[in-house]
């Protein structure tokens, strides 16, 4: 074996967005020796996009608010497929995490009586998004970034890891390499913490960036760990349809919190026209209603473009279908009506949703405070992931953890806008904790010297073949597949060829071939993150061919109604001995009774 | 739309300018025609990019000489009847053709002190602040940390004054800070020696450079350099350091 340059750390955290940071920060807190792997510099993490707000029942807005409604809030968001105990620590520890934000330097806007402000957003019965104005990501990612390069954690940017290191059942380490030499690295561990967020470049339109090719999915699953829910894919309502090169960056909830509505080419507020049973005694009877709540009466109910993603997103998609679109493939999203009900409505816009009036006029020529936006749906998150314990967020293999949007359980078939970064906080900081606690427990274990050269050379083989097929476009084509037959609307038909054509880019995958060498390359770079987005396109492929029914975030044309029988099902998938892709159906674990109880009461 | 591109093209042993055309459309910025020229021409292209809507700082470069974010530079405002140039900052060593190493500021912040806040002012242990009180912090949190404005500062650019100056970002990190209406740290004295604020002579570079329109000059140099000033310069302000000194040491005896 060539000599890699090899790292010891007690706990590894793979990715340093919220979930990898916060874990960095607990594990480095409890006293172990704690390394950080980031795919681009740090503070750069997707989570810095994360526009609305954090979810926390602090009732600082609201004092009906508070941990019971936020988990009833949370289930039927996830359509009841969620684990059920996820859900409750999320609701019930959001609050101090948040708190602890500002303990550690965050600024969050205020309330008249200088606390956290906290505003309106889809799901949710009460304000209850920490925020501040729109960029609460950046706030949170540097809030976590400056209190944690004080903690010694010792952070390796620009490093890609490929491979999970195993010692019999247990990890052990990973294997990857850094960006700017191409050389590769052992990283040793005695915990491994997965915090590598989500795939949404598995998709054509997304709001994702170029890092979210599902790494930690199918590390965990090479590894041998299993994936839950893959099939609940979150495309928000609203990401910008014009100009072409825009398509898909998204355009914060926050905007209907603040009053935006929806609209189609016939200035008609389609929203109205469909309210599900489930929420129509929580949404407004009328358009006065629906603007009184977003001006915070409390005996006012939510409109309804503040109902849950899944159902904002398809009623979107039929007024297109069914030719009520604007004219670039969209509907309208207007937040400059305000003007008709306060006085400086433009400069309230200006400080409530700054980077959007930003964007939109920088990037599309649109003043939002005059005229209306074009939405359409964009990739955006994934509710599956890693099958993880709720209460340790370990994986089933040993010393193998997992937290964020990487980690599955919390969201069910469906997330609530806000409820990411509160999962990223509550979450990765028990990740840290007991993969701290574990690291204590175990000795370092042994690294597999041959895994490791079989990893190293199957990397190098693009290298081999300059005229190799291009990964750029294997990617482009995975895309288009992913995006035209397992989107929005799923049918069996459509999701059979998609498996068709993702076996045929398997075997293109295999055959790529890069110019240049091994130095900051991102075609040699995409060719290996190309390996993980065909895993996890087969896998959100085969849940959902599985699950046959809509429910969330999955619509099946075929199956366009709730099943009873898959309502307290998850899917789970795992690796055959033969290497093959296995699916499986779990029922939920049982829920208990004071649960069942805050669930009835907040009916 | 065919569009001529001059892009740098090399590494820390040296490079030159390649040209590149590429098919553009309505809205293209420049980072879309790179990103197009890396699939389809030059796959080995190197370049930083993540969010591509101006939030994350990433795609830092110099077009046609000016320090800007590729993601957030349309092709529309610029002239293209003659070549668009993209070539890397100037202020940092260079790794690949528009990738620079920028890890000396992630160094710089690792040595300004952190945020220590008060005891909280309610038994729950949470704080209150007003609204007006934090404008100002929220503005210098919007920093993105795209180093565009340390590029363009020609103590760091020009002078090469990295070991002697922190340069815009961290002054306004630093304001952010010190203007933090909780924080009770003091970082006055490092500001006038190792950080070096008197190298900055107010030329406004940084701010008029910035993608998030921080006023970094006006709102937070100035009145750091304010400070630096009344607690230096001060007879008053210099006699009682003089005695906490005393005290301090008497403290460590």
């Amino acid at each position: 074996m060539p000599d890699y340059e090899t790292f010891e750390h007690d706990v590894l955290v793979i990715g340093a967005g919220g979930a990898g940071l916060r874990a960095a920060i607990e594990a480095s807190a409890a006293g172990v020796r704690v390394g950080l792997v980031c795919k681009s510099l740090l503070g750069k993490a997707h989570t810095v996009m994360a526009e609305g707000g954090i979810a926390a029942a602090l009732a600082n807005v609201d004092e009906r608010d508070n941990w019971k409604v936020h988990f009833a809030d949370s289930m039927r968001g996830g359509q009841y497929v969620n684990q059920w105990r996820m859900a409750e620590l999320h609701a019930k520890e959001a609050p101090d995490r948040v708190r602890e934000l500002e303990a550690w330097g965050a600024v969050f806007d205020r309330t008249k009586d200088g606390k956290i402000l906290q505003r309106h957003f889809g799901g949710h019965k009460y304000p209850r998004l920490a925020h501040v104005g729109d960029r609460t990501g950046l706030e949170m990612i540097r809030t976590l970034q400056d209190h944690g390069v004080h903690q010694g954690i010792d952070v390796h940017m620009e490093h890609t890891i490929l491979s999970l290191l195993k010692n019999g059942d247990r990890v052990v380490g990973a294997f990857g390499y850094e960006r700017e030499r191409g050389r590769f690295k052992i990283f040793r561990a005695k915990a491994v913490v997965l915090a590598t967020g989500g795939i949404g470049r598995a998709y054509k339109i997304t709001s994702n960036s170029w890092e979210y090719t599902g790494d930690g999915h199918a590390l965990a699953y090479e590894a041998g760990a299993e994936l839950i829910d893959m099939e609940f894919i979150q495309f928000h309502p609203t990401g910008m349809v014009w100009p072409p090169s825009v398509m898909g960056i998204l355009v914060t909830e926050g905007v209907r919190g603040e009053g935006g509505i929806l609209t189609n080419k016939d200035g008609k507020r389609f929203m109205f026209e469909s309210i599900p049973e489930n929420y129509r005694a929580h949404t407004a009877d009328d358009e006065e209603e629906g603007w009184r709540y977003c001006q915070g009466h409390k005996d006012a109910r939510r409109p309804p473009e503040l109902l849950t993603r899944d159902h904002v997103s398809r009623c979107i998609v039929r007024e297109i279908k069914e030719g009520r679109g604007s004219p670039h493939g969209g509907v309208f999203l207007d937040i400059s009506w305000i003007k008709q009900k306060l006085p400086n409505a433009a400069e309230h816009i200006k400080r409530k949703l700054p980077s959007m009036y930003h964007q939109f006029k920088q990037l599309a020529d649109i003043d939002i405070t005059e005229q209306p936006m074009e939405v359409g749906p964009t990739t955006h998150y994934i509710m599956g992931g890693v099958r993880v314990d709720p209460d340790t967020q370990m994986s089933r293999l040993a010393g193998l953890f997992a937290a964020g949007e990487c980690a599955a359980g919390i969201n069910g078939a469906n997330r609530l806008g806000g409820n990411s970064l509160s999962d990223l906080l509550v979450f990765g900081k028990r990740a840290g904790e007991f993969a701290a606690k574990f690291a204590k427990e175990h000795q370092h274990g042994n690294v597999d010297n041959d895994k490791v050269d079989t990893v190293a050379r199957e990397a190098l083989a693009p290298f081999e073949s300059s005229a190799g097929e291009n990964p750029y476009m294997i990617q482009k084509d995975l895309q288009e597949t992913m995006q035209d037959l397992v989107g929005i609307v799923r049918t069996e038909t459509e999701m059979h060829e998609a498996m068709k054509k993702i076996a045929s880019f398997k075997t293109r995958a295999e055959k790529t071939g890069i110019t240049g060498n091994r130095e900051y390359n991102p075609g040699w770079h995409t060719a290996l993150d190309l390996k993980n987005l065909l895993t996890a396109s087969e896998a959100i492929t085969r849940a959902a061919l599985e699950r046959k029914e809509s429910r969330g975030a999955q619509f099946r044309e075929d199956y366009p109604d709730k099943d009873e029988r898959f309502g307290n099902v998850n899917t789970i998938i795992s690796k055959a001995a033969d290497g093959s892709m296995e699916i499986r159906m779990e029922p939920l674990p049982e829920m208990p009774d004071y649960l069942k109880q805050v669930i009835d009461e907040n009916r | 739309m065919n569009v001529q591109f001059k892009i740098w093209r090399g590494d820390a042993n040296g490079g030159a300018f390649r040209e590149y055309a590429a098919e553009c459309t309505e809205g293209w910025v420049v980072l879309d025609a790179v990103l197009d020229i890396q699939r389809t021409q030059a796959r080995d292209l190197a370049c930083r990019w993540n969010c591509k809507a101006g939030k994350c700082g990433s795609c830092s470069a110099e077009v046609n000489g000016m320090p800007r974010l590729m993601c957030m530079t349309r092709l529309s405002e610029l002239p293209l009847d003659k070549q668009v140039t993209v070539e890397p900052m100037k202020a940092f060593p260079i790794i690949k053709d528009l990738v620079t190493d920028v890890s000396w500021n992630f160094r710089i912040k690792k040595k300004i002190k952190q945020f220590k806040p008060r005891p909280p002012d309610a038994p729950d242990g949470t704080w209150r602040m007003q609204q007006e009180d934090i404008d100002r912090v929220q503005e210098f949190r919007k920093c993105i940390e795209c180093f565009l404005c340390q590029d363009v500062c020609h103590v760091l650019r020009d002078h090469q004054m990295h070991e002697r100056f922190i340069g815009p970002r961290f002054l306004i990190h630093v304001a952010a800070l010190e203007m933090h209406p909780l924080d009770t740290e003091n970082r006055i004295e490092e500001l006038r020696n190792t950080q070096g604020i008197g190298y900055c002579n107010i030329t406004k570079c940084c701010t008029k450079v910035c993608p998030e329109s921080i006023q970094i000059t006006d709102n937070g140099i100035i009145p750091l350099k304010e400070r630096v000033v009344d607690d230096f310069y001060d007879p008053l302000g210099w006699f009682w350091r003089l005695l906490k000194k005393k005290a301090d040491r008497k403290d460590v005896d």
